[in-house]
């Protein structure tokens, strides 16, 4: 029982914690940006898997690392538009549509791969980041370790969570995105672009569920494996919910998601076997579910979202 | 450029003297085969308030929508006057161009975000996007001074949808204001209104359009429209018909413009009352957290009686139209519904006691859109015997009563097959209507019977609510509508935050009593 606690105040453990959330902080920011225009997008586990094969691939082939970032927004954003297009002007099912997205996207970069690498057992590995090396803070007690492993990809993500944060609520963009999610005839009566807005953050949003998808490539994994996303995707459309659309909540959930995570790995070896490691694995996932039961009947979506809008019509 | 109307009128102020804001010219605009505005003429001057009247269908809606740029014309100009007053083409099919233009449109349902804040919509689209900030002072500066100026007051600092619809409405119009508009279009601005807020609204209109504004008011409610405008313009079927000063205009004159014929006079004789068919005691329905709920409701409506409760809608007329339907159980009293006693929210129980239910929203409760007019006919009975046998429907037998139906209650639409969907309002009404009324029921449910409705229909509704009060049935009469209550009602009770209060005598009764109830007042207070 005592060596159940003591996980707790292993450096180690909070280390792993935010190795774990980083990719789901990108993701949640993405999907709450995408549903905050109004538009939800299952396109998210296909885009981590696009995102983590072409950004580990383009630094293969030679970029630099933020240059594989960049390669992986750009992809992402992509997707976006393709999304975009299908869901705002056309008013497609998005529902559908993700779903469809998410299965164009992982095979595109299932295909990518085996056309890269033909013959190939094991995927070549990459100089991923490195961790941190930060002159004052190294020698904190504590909070040193935890901070000195992880990379400069981590600190991206949390400047995102802070950027989106102020986006929306500080900046005239922002004010029209939430608007576009509550109420679209109220921002195309003010001469704004309902289709425009929405696409706009559809695309942004992707990208930034893409660089999840990369941060586990370039930054975790150092190689693209297949299955490696095993629905971190899906779990940030809970986590959404969750955050009820709001960056702050949102880095808390990740946050959550990722200590349960971290903690229950650490409790298989502390078990021993006694337990199915199987038991353990469940846990962030029921506490998905139970987030979602608990929270999701109270939620307060965006009044507009999933529901298409055209011009002139009501 | 299309002379003014009314040279028959030299006593009038020289309206003519003031410059010309905005000059529609041959508009036309078709969809498909339908003719929904016809070569349409309109000029507006400064400082005018012209009325826009039409029935449902007549294009007022088309027009206005082409003005701000959500439809373009097919055929025809807009011509806006600029700062210098200088009239220059408005581009169309942009909202934008519209606004840069100073056209200003407060919509009948609110164009607001409801997560933003009065302020937050009101400056929405005005900086430019990529800007980081606001320039909030300064925007407050101007938002406080127009407040200031107009008198429209509202808390800009909460999320809209935790406001009242009335401060909505106001944020509304100084959204338009604050864009510095030259015309400002108000779509049935007092639709969702008391009348104490519909008359501070008039008040405001007037002093904006003595300061200059061309107001253009959409509207069916003639009495408004007499009382505020010096210019009232007709449309009817996608044509203007009528272009005249309101000024030697009265109502009947109005609505014979706008139907196209004569309208018969409502006939009412003395109620003879027959045995109660709703008795309430103290009644709850709905926890108290909610907004739509009833608190100790009490009431006693009579067979041959219609009384009509009056209040703005989501003060608890939903709970007492679920309770009557037996969508809701009582939660706490006594409620005696044609004799049995309801316990229990059970809505086929209800319509065997002979309850008939007109609901409030036609689409959503009382239709089935994808079903053909005979099956929505037969919806609320389909185990009676005339309408299946061994469980199988007697198809040929429910299509040659909804046929009749269809004659009697003279339903426009392809014929009992077709699916009520392609139904206009009111004849979707009228197909609830027979239904309701094939049954000859003992209490009837009108939750706002005639929303929606041009005035024909809403005539014909009446005069067969009316028809039915003299068979003997008690009817229950919900409205927003107070010359529909007073037209029609017996007595009227108000209903305000979950509150029933006692039913008066509507010849006793004046609007403005009703009005004074609806927000609040007690009806001490308010006499």
């Amino acid at each position: 029982m005592w060596a159940a606690l003591e996980i707790l105040s292993q450096a180690n453990f909070w280390a792993a914690t935010i190795r774990i959330a980083t990719p789901l902080i990108f993701g949640v920011l993405g999907a709450l940006l995408c549903e905050r225009a109004g538009v939800l997008n299952l396109g998210i586990e296909g885009i981590f898997v696009a995102g983590a094969m072409s950004g580990w691939l383009a630094v293969y082939l030679g970029l630099p690392l933020w240059g594989g970032v960049l390669v992986a927004a750009l992809v992402g954003a992509l997707f976006g538009l393709i999304h975009g297009v299908l869901t705002v002007p056309l008013g497609l099912s998005q529902h559908v549509t993700g779903i469809g997205v998410t299965l164009l996207a992982t095979s595109i970069a299932y295909f990518g791969y085996r056309v890269a690498f033909p013959n190939v057992g094991t995927p070549p590995r990459i100089d991923a980041f490195p961790p941190l090396d930060l002159p004052l803070l190294r020698d904190v007690p504590f909070l040193g370790p935890i901070l000195g492993q992880q990379t400069a990809f981590t600190l991206l993500a949390f400047a995102c969570v802070i950027v989106l944060a102020l986006v929306l609520a500080r900046t005239p963009l922002g004010l029209a995105l939430r608007a576009v999610g509550d109420n679209p005839e109220a921002v195309e009566a003010q001469g704004l672009s309902v289709v425009g807005l929405r696409i706009g953050a559809v695309m942004a949003g992707s990208a930034l569920m893409a660089l999840g998808g990369a941060f586990l490539t370039l930054s975790a994994f150092n190689a693209f494996y297949f299955g490696m996303i095993n629905g971190r995707g899906w779990v940030c459309i809970a986590l959404t919910v969750f955050a009820s659309w709001r960056p702050g909540k949102a880095l808390l959930g990740a946050l959550l998601f990722g200590a349960l995570d971290a903690y229950q790995l650490r409790l298989q070896t502390i078990t021993g076997g006694a337990v199915p490691s199987q038991i353990f694995l469940m846990l962030p996932y029921l506490f998905s579910i139970a987030a979602l039961v608990l929270l999701a009947r109270r939620a307060d979506y965006p009044r507009a979202l999933m529901k298409p809008y055209f011009k002139g019509q009501r | 450029m299309i002379a003014l109307t009314a040279p028959d009128q030299p006593d009038r102020p020289p309206h003519e003297t003031r410059p010309l804001v905005l000059s529609l010219s041959g508009i036309t605009k078709r969809f498909g085969s339908l003719v929904a505005n016809d070569a349409i003429d309109l000029d507006v001057r400064a400082g005018e308030i012209v009325a826009l009247l039409g029935e449902n269908g007549a294009g007022k809606t088309t027009l206005m929508s082409i003005l701000f740029g959500h439809y373009v014309a097919d055929e025809g100009t807009v011509h806006i006057a600029d700062a210098a007053g200088q009239l220059a083409p408005l581009p169309g099919g942009s909202a934008e161009a519209a606004l840069r233009a100073g056209i200003g449109m407060v919509h009948q349902h609110f164009a607001l975000a409801e997560n933003l804040t009065g302020f937050e919509n009101i400056v929405l689209g005005t900086v430019p996007l990529w800007r980081l900030g606001f320039g909030k002072a300064t925007a407050r500066a101007k938002v406080a001074r127009l407040m200031k100026e107009t008198g429209l007051e509202a808390d800009l600092g909460v999320p809209v949808g935790r406001l009242s619809v009335g401060e909505q409405q106001r944020i509304e119009i100084l959204k338009a204001l604050y864009r510095d508009v030259r015309v400002l279009i108000l779509d049935e601005p007092t639709a969702v209104l008391t009348p104490q807020e519909a008359d501070g609204l008039a008040e405001t209109v007037k002093a904006l359009s003595k300061k200059g504004l061309a107001v253009i008011f959409i509207s069916h409610k003639l009495h408004e429209v007499l009382a505020l405008c010096e210019r009232v313009v007709v449309l009817r079927g996608g044509a203007k018909v009528a272009d005249r000063p309101t000024a030697g205009a009265d109502r009947a004159t109005l609505a014979e413009l706008m139907v196209g014929r004569e309208i018969p006079p409502r006939e009412r004789a003395p109620a003879t009352l027959g045995a109660p068919v709703l008795r309430l005691a103290g009644v709850d329905v709905g926890a108290p957290g909610e907004r739509d709920r009833l608190e100790g409701a009490d009431l006693e409506l009579r067979g041959g009686e219609i009384i009509g409760i009056a209040g703005v809608s989501g003060n608890g007329q939903g709970a007492l139209a679920a309770l009557v339907a037996g969508l809701k159980a009582p939660r706490n009293g006594s409620c005696e519904i044609v004799g049995h006693a309801a316990t229990r929210a059970d809505p086929s129980a209800r319509i065997g006691a002979g309850v008939g239910r007109i609901p409030e929203d036609r689409h959503r409760d009382g239709t089935i859109g994808a079903l053909s007019v005979a099956e929505n006919y037969v919806l609320e009975t389909l185990a009676a015997s005339e309408n299946q046998r061994h469980g199988l429907l007697r198809r040929s037998a429910i299509r040659a009563r909804a046929a009749q139906a269809i004659r009697d209650y003279d339903i426009r639409c392809p014929g009992p097959e077709a699916p009520i969907r392609a139904l206009s309002g009111g004849n979707m009404q009228k197909v609830v209507l027979a239904r309701v009324l094939e049954r000859a029921p003992r209490l009837i449910l009108a939750h706002q019977p005639t929303r929606g409705l041009d005035i024909g229909a809403t005539t014909d509704v009446h005069r067969r609510l009316l028809a039915a009060r003299g068979r003997g049935a008690g009817i229950l009469l919900i409205s927003e509508d107070l010359d529909e209550l007073f037209a029609l009602s017996d007595r009227i009770a108000v209903i305000h935050a979950g509150h029933l209060s006692p039913a008066m005598d509507a010849a006793g009764l004046d609007t403005r009593t009703v009005g004074l109830m609806m927000a609040g007042h007690s009806a001490e207070e308010a006499a």
